[in-house]
């Protein structure tokens, strides 16, 4: 298994049958990515940031052409296999937060590692750790809907870290937050980036977030249009 | 564990809706237990009192009686066997002697049975201790339904007419010296008891008997020629088929209770995979397979009948004990519906019925839960993440 790359596709071609048509969401993608990244995909709506987005994470598989993450084929992939992917090694920040609303901030952290049967004492020092790198310790009591859309947005993130996996995958993770929030929520996510070397991919077209990219792909009908490495603005 | 504890909150957080169901479904467990342990009563108290009264510990027909078939009574009568002398004397079989006769109450005739019987036997809970007199009037015992029916009052005398052994009729008046109050409408509509000895030499039938009672707990059960021996399953099947087919009446009224109950578990499985479309997504993403999504989503239903059990034994428990405790009286009309009871009713909750019937709402709770949850297996979980069901 060929690990340089924790990330890597080949002719990565993805159709959705659209009635008695097929629409091709993502065309001969051909893209890596290595441990570490903090990268995006940009592009207009419908150009296949989320699809590619979500064979990356192993919630799709590819129509046609090959998937590797972490030396796992997507493709081939059995769905408890895919579920134990997603579970030990890599972590969701959706745009709508996804919290479960009858669990508190604490629980909603530490779900993820009472999936992997980790020892509760253990359990509690990474979720209070968690909660510390985004600043919501204070807050591990309250229920999501006590929190603003920026604090659902942090807890998201903890969630999405307490079990450090080697990728996080953040689908438009600022769309639903104002501009000071979505500062706070991609430097929180660099200072992750920087101290444990988690690999970050982004789907957004939200100009704040890109401006914080190291590197970005921009698709188009599904085709990459280009991919550049950045130095970041801010 | 894990799985538990994640269904009791989400059954939690669910509020309201939760709690109309238990509550729905605490009904089903109260009145399957209450209705189930009236009918265990019902089939105790019915056998235990004809029993007392009617059938002891078996009986010894004479071969060709047949209490359902009147005509069958002109030949159903024998000699008292040898083998019953020992018994009888002993108080420990009682014979008694039927024969057909017709009785004259207020100008009008109605056909009746005379029954003989010993006035000192202790094996029946009949008050034959009354014909015990030295009138010399033909003393007679009969139930309420039969005074009722026959406008007879204690004291009254009344002809009877009957045939005897060589089939000549003859006819005296008897006096009713008791009318007892008896459950077992058997041994009382159209029936008249006068002691056996009376009867023997009205009939010219001396030492004769149509049955003979065996008393309560009796092992007898050899064969004697002309007698056939009827033990108590076979004398009690009437019965048990009559409390069966009640319990069978009222296992409807809780089916349809239960089911109204599993049609609200089964439409709140069906709100709740609709409605959280995106928390299974989410929690697919977050790594859990759809076999424990299932039955996550299968043990949140099931535990409604958890719950269900709990509130039941909240507000059922003291209700089904009082009634276990203090009964309920039957009205006066239940007589007329034929019923071997007394005049209250202790329901019987056992162990077994009450285990037997939470096993028995938490399989078809479970069941009904597990079968919404299926369309998991199906789904997608992007389309479960965009709140789409595939």
């Amino acid at each position: 298994m060929n690990h340089s790359y924790l990330i890597k596709t080949d002719q990565l071609t993805k159709t959705f049958p659209i009635g008695p048509t097929t629409l091709v969401a993502l065309d001969n993608i051909n893209i890596e990515f290595k441990k570490g990244e903090f990268a995006g995909l940009v592009g207009p709506s419908g150009s296949g940031k989320t699809t590619l987005l979500n064979i990356i994470g192993s919630l799709d598989t590819p129509s046609s052409g090959s998937m590797e993450v972490m030396g796992e084929k997507i493709e081939t992939l059995s769905h408890k296999r895919a579920a134990g992917l997603r579970n030990q090694h890599i972590g969701f920040i959706f745009q709508t937060f996804n919290l479960l609303p009858v669990y508190t901030v604490f629980e909603n952290v530490e779900f993820p590692l009472l999936l992997q049967n980790i020892h509760s004492s253990k359990r509690k020092k990474m979720v209070m750790d968690a909660l510390e790198w985004v600043g919501l310790a204070d807050r591990a009591d309250s229920k999501p809907a006590q929190l603003s859309g920026g604090q659902s947005q942090r807890v998201a993130i903890a969630r999405a870290i307490v079990k450090r996996p080697a990728l996080v995958l953040a689908d438009e993770p600022t769309a639903n937050l104002d501009a000071k929030n979505s500062h706070n929520i991609m430097k929180t996510m660099i200072q992750l980036n920087e101290n444990f070397q988690t690999t970050f991919i982004f789907a957004t077209h939200d100009a704040k977030v890109m401006q914080y990219l190291k590197r970005i792909i921009t698709l188009d009908d599904g085709i990459v249009q280009s991919d550049e490495m950045q130095a970041m603005a801010v | 564990m894990l799985i538990l504890k994640l269904a009791f909150k989400n059954l939690y957080g669910a509020g309201l809706r939760t709690w109309l169901n238990v509550i729905a479904l605490s009904f089903s467990y109260v009145a399957i237990i209450f209705l189930q342990g009236l009918y265990n009563c019902m089939n105790d108290q019915m056998t235990s009192v004809t029993l007392d009264a009617q059938y002891g510990g078996g009986q010894y027909w004479q071969q060709a009686y047949d209490p359902y078939d009147p005509l069958t009574l002109d030949d159903a009568h024998e000699r008292l066997p040898r083998a019953f002398e020992g018994l009888i004397s002993a108080d420990k079989a009682l014979p008694i002697l039927i024969r057909q006769a017709a009785v004259y109450p207020n100008n009008r005739l109605q056909n009746t049975l005379l029954k003989g019987i010993k006035p000192d036997q202790t094996l029946l809970t009949l008050p034959t201790a009354s014909l015990i007199t030295t009138d010399p009037y033909i003393p007679a015992l009969i139930g309420t339904r039969m005074a009722k029916s026959c406008g007879l009052n204690i004291g009254d005398f009344v002809t009877i007419r009957w045939r005897d052994a060589n089939g000549t009729f003859d006819a005296d008046e008897i006096k009713i010296v008791e009318i007892m109050k008896t459950a077992v409408s058997e041994i009382d509509n159209n029936q008249i008891w006068i002691p056996i000895e009376a009867l023997w030499k009205m009939t010219s039938m001396p030492n004769e008997a149509t049955l003979i009672v065996l008393e309560k707990g009796s092992d007898f059960s050899a064969p004697v020629p002309g007698w056939d021996h009827k033990n108590l399953d076979f004398l009690l099947q009437d019965i048990r088929s009559l409390v069966l087919t009640k319990s069978i009446g009222g296992s409807i009224f809780y089916l349809v209770l239960l089911l109204l109950a599993m049609l609200a578990i089964f439409d709140t499985q069906i709100l709740s995979i609709f409605r959280r479309k995106k928390e299974i997504g989410t929690l697919m993403a977050l790594g859990m397979t759809r076999n424990t999504l299932i039955r996550l989503f299968t043990i949140e239903g099931a535990m409604h009948a958890v719950l269900a059990a709990v509130a039941a034994m909240l507000y059922g428990g003291p209700f089904i004990g009082y009634m276990a405790f203090a009964g309920f009286g039957l009205p006066q009309s239940t007589d007329s519906f034929g019923f071997a009871m007394g005049d209250r009713l202790y329901p019987v909750f056992t162990i077994g019925l009450i285990a037997g019937t939470i096993l028995l709402v938490l399989g078809v709770t479970t069941m009904v839960s597990y079968l919404p949850t299926r369309k998991i297996a199906k789904l997608n979980p992007t389309d479960a993440l965009r709140g789409k069901l595939s």
